[in-house]
């Protein structure tokens, strides 16, 4: 069993975010970065479909900076085989370059499946794992929450508005992955000390342009400050006039 | 590889959040699920070597770990002695006995985290213990009592100090006390007893008390009458762990505090816009701060096999009034919440007081950097 995952490092999402003096990135200063959770569960699956192939391999796959190898090296201690870095040092607004990128990258691998997370929680496009799947003419199954292997093909189930939806797809695909496919494991200290003799190959690549500009970035506006509208039973239809009227909430 | 480590500790600490600290500090029980976890991931034998099946980090590495831990607002006291009571078996132990123990310490089958020193009638005094292990024939008959024996009621192995020739009988005080390794498993009702001490804090202490316990003279470590210096030996490792854990409290109270004097508003404004409340916050980050690079110095002389009693000495007092001292000022930056168990300051604050006194107190660090390092008269 040959599996890739694709993995991005994100912000925290406890980090406070600070917008760049350019109005278009994050300023990265302070900021802690993580795996991102979604790619979190594709590795883990793609380690559980290898030790229950019993032989196999999982190869991870990052698009970014140099400092996305701290990420690699996080899947690789929680037991992922070897890690490719393709190097951008400007990122594309446009999800397409990226996926064009990771495509040309994985079409040569021979995977029997090719894992995402269902989205990256820094931009939320949803995009890439769909993309590749189109690039490389491959079946696509989104945000799925279990999955069967059975030689050449595959039970996946996703959870659908008031329901749980099951579909079969034939192998080689590519998948992405919702919360609850799974409890990643920890990575153990064996792991960690592991990770650091593992193949971790830095390919540089150049994204296109892309379709898309990002114009401004911009943060929420602060919420106002709450108010009291008065105390005990006496405030109820204060509260229910100034949540009906003012807050429109019911 | 910090960096990694840290984050890893990070995660598996955040599947035991506050509450579950919380709630065990309520019920003073031992944090089981969490050791199983570090045990199970392996960070509790970073300092066995990888040929008995551990990792063989250097101290430097493994201080990472434990200041980590208590970073995220759980207590490393509850399972550090696993890390590193194992180094007496290994610099000192027979190969046979290496080969015994170590491999199922290192993967988590026997836990060796009882240290038995501490007497009620001697103190920090430890040269005068009282506990006796007479050798007759291949067995060596223990009497006598321990206290404070943290941990005894989860742990296979006991690590015992006690003397072996009567102090009368040797030329310096130093000498005559030796090393056991007893597995408690056979002894408890056999001479072993062990009554739980309740504490201000979730510790699971115990006293101990030795009735005709008879030892193989095989647990012998190295040699009999040379305890002592072996006991000195593995000191410096842990006053190293144990600064670092210091160091994590200490952060940890200067988080939290900053956080909620940012976000607590009264008069108007947030708490840490007044200075009274400001400069204390940072007060504890800079002394917290600086008994860290203490902490690193003494690593990196001890990794690197150099002489470092003075520093590692250093850094434990240091990391330790910082840490007190950041839970002190937390309290105050919470105010009365800061008393509430919610908040869980009020909790960290009863654990950290510990480093103040165990393992080692504060002032018996101070006797050593007047004498050895100053060369003042010895005060004790
Ligand atoms: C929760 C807890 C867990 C512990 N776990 C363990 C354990 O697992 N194993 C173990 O062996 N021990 C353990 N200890 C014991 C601990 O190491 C001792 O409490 C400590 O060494 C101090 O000894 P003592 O309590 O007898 O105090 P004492 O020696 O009676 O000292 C009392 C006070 O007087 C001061 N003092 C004494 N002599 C002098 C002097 N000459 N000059 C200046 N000041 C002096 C001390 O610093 C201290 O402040 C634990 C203690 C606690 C509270």
């Amino acid at each position: 069993m040959k599996i890739a995952v694709c993995v991005k490092r994100v912000p925290d999402t406890e980090t406070r975010i600070k917008i760049g003096v350019d109005g278009k990135s994050i300023d990265e200063a302070g900021v802690k970065f993580i795996l991102n959770p979604y790619d979190e569960f594709a590795v883990e699956e793609a380690l559980r479909l290898k030790e229950k192939a019993g032989n196999g391999e999982v190869v991870v796959y990052a698009l970014g900076s140099d400092a996305s190898q701290e990420t690699i090296r996080t899947t690789l201690a929680m037991g992922a085989d070897r890690g490719v870095l393709l190097k951008t040092d400007t990122p594309s607004a446009d999800p397409l370059p990226a996926a064009r990128a990771l495509a040309a990258e994985l079409k040569s691998g021979a995977y029997d499946l090719i894992l995402f997370g269902k989205f990256a929680i820094d931009d939320y496009h949803q995009a890439v794992g769909p993309m590749v799947a189109e690039l490389l003419d491959l079946p696509c199954v989104t945000a799925i929450g279990h999955l069967e292997v059975n030689g050449g093909s595959a039970v996946a189930e996703r959870e659908v508005e008031g329901g749980i939806e099951v579909v079969e797809l034939s192998l080689p695909a590519v998948l992405s992955a919702d919360k609850g496919l799974n409890e990643p494991r920890y990575p153990a200290l064996k792991g960690i000390m592991a990770a650091k003799k593992k193949p971790l190959e830095v390919k540089a690549v150049t994204l296109d342009a892309g379709g898309v500009t990002l114009l401004e970035l911009a943060l929420p506006p602060a919420r106002k400050e709450g108010r009291i509208v008065g105390e005990g039973p006496d405030a109820v239809t204060a509260l229910i006039q100034a949540l009906r009227s003012e807050a429109k909430a019911i | 590889m910090h960096a990694q480590l840290r984050g890893a500790v990070r995660e598996l600490c955040a599947g035991f959040p506050d509450a579950y600290w919380r709630d065990l500090d309520s019920r003073r029980e031992y944090p089981d699920a969490f050791v199983k976890a570090l045990t199970k991931a392996g960070y509790l034998a970073a300092l066995i070597p990888e040929e008995y099946g551990g990792s063989g980090l250097t101290v430097a590495d493994a201080s990472v770990i434990l200041e980590e831990i208590n970073r995220q607002g759980g207590n490393a006291a509850a399972c550090h002695a696993q890390m590193y009571i194992m180094g007496t078996l290994l610099r000192h132990g027979s190969a046979d006995q290496k080969r015994a123990y170590l491999p199922k310490i290192a993967a988590g089958e026997l836990r060796l985290q009882a240290f038995g020193v501490s007497e009620p009638t001697t103190g920090s005094d430890t040269t005068q213990l009282q506990t006796t292990a007479i050798r007759t024939g291949d067995r060596y008959v223990v009497n006598g009592q321990k206290i404070w024996m943290s941990r005894a009621e989860h742990s296979d192995l006991m690590l015992l100090i006690a003397r072996t020739t009567p102090a009368d009988q040797v030329k310096k005080r130093t000498e005559g006390l030796s090393v056991l390794l007893v597995d408690m498993r056979q002894a408890i009702g056999h001479g072993l007893t062990i009554r739980p001490i309740r504490t201000m804090m979730n510790h699971s202490t115990t006293e101990v008390f030795f009735n005709d316990l008879e030892v193989p003279v095989a647990n012998l470590i190295g040699e009999e009458g040379k305890g002592f210096r072996y006991l000195i030996d593995g000191l410096n490792a842990e006053r190293i762990l144990i600064a670092a854990e210091c160091v994590g409290d200490g952060r940890w109270f200067v988080e939290r505090a900053t956080k909620y004097a940012n976000e607590r508003v009264v008069f108007g404004r947030p708490i840490g816009q007044n200075q009274g409340i400001q400069f204390p916050i940072a007060r504890a980050h800079v002394a917290v701060e600086a008994a860290d690079l203490m902490r690193w110095r003494a690593a990196a002389l001890f990794d690197a096999g150099k002489p470092c009693g003075a520093e590692a000495n250093m850094a434990k007092l240091l990391a330790a009034d910082a840490s007190w001292e950041a839970a002190n000022m937390a309290v105050q930056t919470y105010g009365g919440f800061g008393f509430a168990e919610e908040y869980d300051i009020e909790r960290k604050f009863r654990e950290t007081k510990l480093y103040q006194v165990a393992p080692l107190s504060t002032n018996l660090i101070l006797a050593y950097i007047g004498e050895h390092v100053l060369g003042l008269p010895r005060s004790y």
